[in-house]
């Protein structure tokens, strides 16, 4: 098991606060339900504000994964760490060092807030659990997450109900930098989105990395969205990664026929529906 | 015009949120009954045990007595008053301590999950299978007569029948995908269920815990009727009934008639009440969906 080297070189390197280590890094994961391998040995690394996109259909794992990274499912084995610091144990001081590193963006941002509360307070609760202070000094912070992610303080005033798509999801990923984690996971974050919508939430999420350095895990099946947001990527089938490289090489010259099937699925002037019955086929007899 | 519009708005908006009369009723009347027990002293005509044998059933409307006397003279409408008292505050007890057990376990259960929520569950698939009555029976064969053995026994048979509702609740809210989202942000089960939970379940807490009132109420009549709950002199709408029996023999019903019906009338205004409030969730679910 090399975890224990991982452990080892993130300590060192965490004192240093060189630029090379992996923020992230997640090592043979497995993750089995029952019978079912959902996630089998997945292993990639994550650089301090970079981005990694995780492609696949549905049922190809990448969800599982990062919920798995989120602490949301525990894997049958392999391991994820965090700064170098291989995250175990369901300690109150565990989960609040997981937290505080990696946050996570839900497709759905309309159910992933309390229906009863306030935009302005479901931001300020993380601020109270993770940085203790005044009540004046986590309402200037949630005025200043808001204004990051572009809502009005009148937005800040409403519930989810009455607010867009996109201001939720705006809403999200401001609740999420409130407490200033070294990565987010966004899990098909703008999929329910409109186009236009999604446009502005990707800029707006492009901005966010530059601007605090933040590194992103983006699971998608769009690959557009991949391409935009991602500078390497890695593509999951059955569980298993088939492919991995700088998403504009991906994308231009796919190397598994699993990764051209998902391009040339692709609605597009010149598309070919034979081509992706053929493909299919082809990659299923494999 | 310009006066019209606004006039009509505010009658649509009224009409949607209206409530219908027979809830209105019931409320009023719950009020009535209420203000009657809490301002006894000061309301009622006589003493609730001053007994005059010569004027022992007296029919309603005699003179100086509007409900007539019960066997021993004792004024009808001011043992009512009294009554009210206990037989009110009896079932509150009742309702909040199976409120307090059935919330406790319910939570409990749908959160724990797995073997804790299966003994959890049948114990009070259990206890819900018992009669009510019966057990109340027997703990104050144990405990002998008073009301704190009645209204401990009937608050744990009447546990099941808030702790499945709340179970039920919680597990449904439990499995919406902002509780994980605050898994996510490293907020213990603990907080949780308190704070985002607990918020869902109430107004079924509520409109259960005012169907098992009305219950209460009934049962603790019966107990006092058969001369388990309240001790006499104390007055009691059950024990009041109970001591009229002879003279209903005798072919003087109303001693007993007006306690019971007072009792009738307060159970069909808490059940309406109660259907009123968990009806009014179902719509305010619906809607919020």
């Amino acid at each position: 098991m090399n975890a224990g080297d991982l452990v080892d070189t993130g300590g060192s390197v965490n004192a240093g606060g060189s630029v090379n280590a992996p923020v992230l890094s997640v090592t043979s994961l497995v993750k089995k339900f029952g019978h079912f391998t959902a996630v089998d040995d997945v292993s990639f690394e994550l650089m301090p504000g970079a981005s990694l996109g995780i492609v696949g259909e549905s049922g190809s794992g990448k969800t599982t994964t990062a919920r798995i990274l989120a602490g949301l499912e525990q894997p049958t084995s392999g391991t994820v760490a965090l700064d170098g610091e291989v995250i175990e144990g369901h300690s109150r001081r565990a989960r609040l060092r997981h937290a505080r590193r990696l946050q996570m963006i839900f497709q759905d941002p309309y159910s992933s807030f309390d229906p009863r509360q306030t935009i302005a307070r479901s931001i300020a609760e993380p601020l109270r659990l993770h940085a203790p202070g005044s009540r004046k000094e986590h309402q200037a912070r949630v005025d200043e997450l808001l204004d990051q992610v572009g809502l009005s303080r009148r937005a800040g005033e409403s519930l989810p109900r009455d607010l867009s798509g996109g201001q939720r999801q705006r809403a999200a990923i401001a609740r999420a930098l409130g407490i200033a984690p070294r990565v987010l996971v966004l899990d098909e974050a703008v999929a329910a989105l409109d186009v236009s919508i999604q446009a502005q939430i990707l800029t707006l999420l492009d901005q966010l990395r530059r601007d605090t350095g933040i590194s992103y895990v983006f699971v998608s099946h769009d690959l557009a969205v991949v391409r935009y947001i991602t500078d390497t990527s890695i593509v999951m089938r059955h569980g298993r990664i088939v492919e991995r490289g700088e998403t504009e090489q991906i994308l231009r010259g796919p190397q598994h026929p699993y990764t051209r099937l998902l391009l040339d699925s692709i609605p597009s002037p010149d598309w070919d529906l034979d081509r992706v019955v053929q493909d299919r086929r082809a990659l299923d007899l494999r | 015009m310009t006066l019209t519009i606004p006039a009509l708005r505010a009658r649509s908006a009224k009409r949607r949120r209206r409530r219908p009369l027979i809830v209105s009723l019931a409320v009023a009347f719950l009020i009535l009954v209420a203000a009657m027990g809490l301002l006894a002293p000061v309301l009622a005509p006589h003493s609730p045990d001053a007994t005059s044998l010569l004027n022992s059933l007296l029919p309603p409307g005699a003179e100086g007595h509007w409900l007539g006397t019960d066997s021993t003279g004792r004024d009808v409408l001011s043992r009512i008053m009294y009554g009210a008292r206990l037989s009110l505050l009896a079932p509150l007890g009742v309702v909040l301590l199976s409120g307090l057990l059935g919330t406790a376990i319910g939570l409990l259960a749908a959160r724990a999950g797995g073997w804790a929520d299966a003994v959890l569950s049948r114990g009070m698939d259990i206890v819900f299978a018992f009669p009510s009555m019966l057990l109340a029976m027997l703990v104050v064969a144990v405990f002998g007569p008073g009301l704190t053995a009645p209204i401990c026994a009937l608050a744990v048979s009447y546990t099941p029948f808030v702790g499945r509702v709340v179970r039920s609740v919680a597990i449904q809210e439990g499995t919406r995908p902002y509780m994980e989202s605050y898994r996510v942000m490293g907020f213990g089960e603990l907080w949780v269920t308190l704070r985002h939970l607990l918020p869902n379940v109430v107004p079924v807490l509520v409109a259960q815990s005012t169907l098992a009132f009305g219950y209460a109420l009934v049962d603790l009549a019966a107990l006092s009727y058969l001369g388990l709950g309240v001790r006499p002199p104390d007055a009691d709408w059950g024990s009041m009934i109970s001591q009229a029996r002879s003279a209903i023999l005798q072919g003087e019903p109303w001693s007993g008639l007006l306690p019971g019906l007072v009792v009738l009338l307060t159970v069909v205004s808490v059940n309406v009440l109660g259907e009123h409030i968990g009806g009014s969730i179902g719509r305010k679910q619906s809607e919020g969906a």
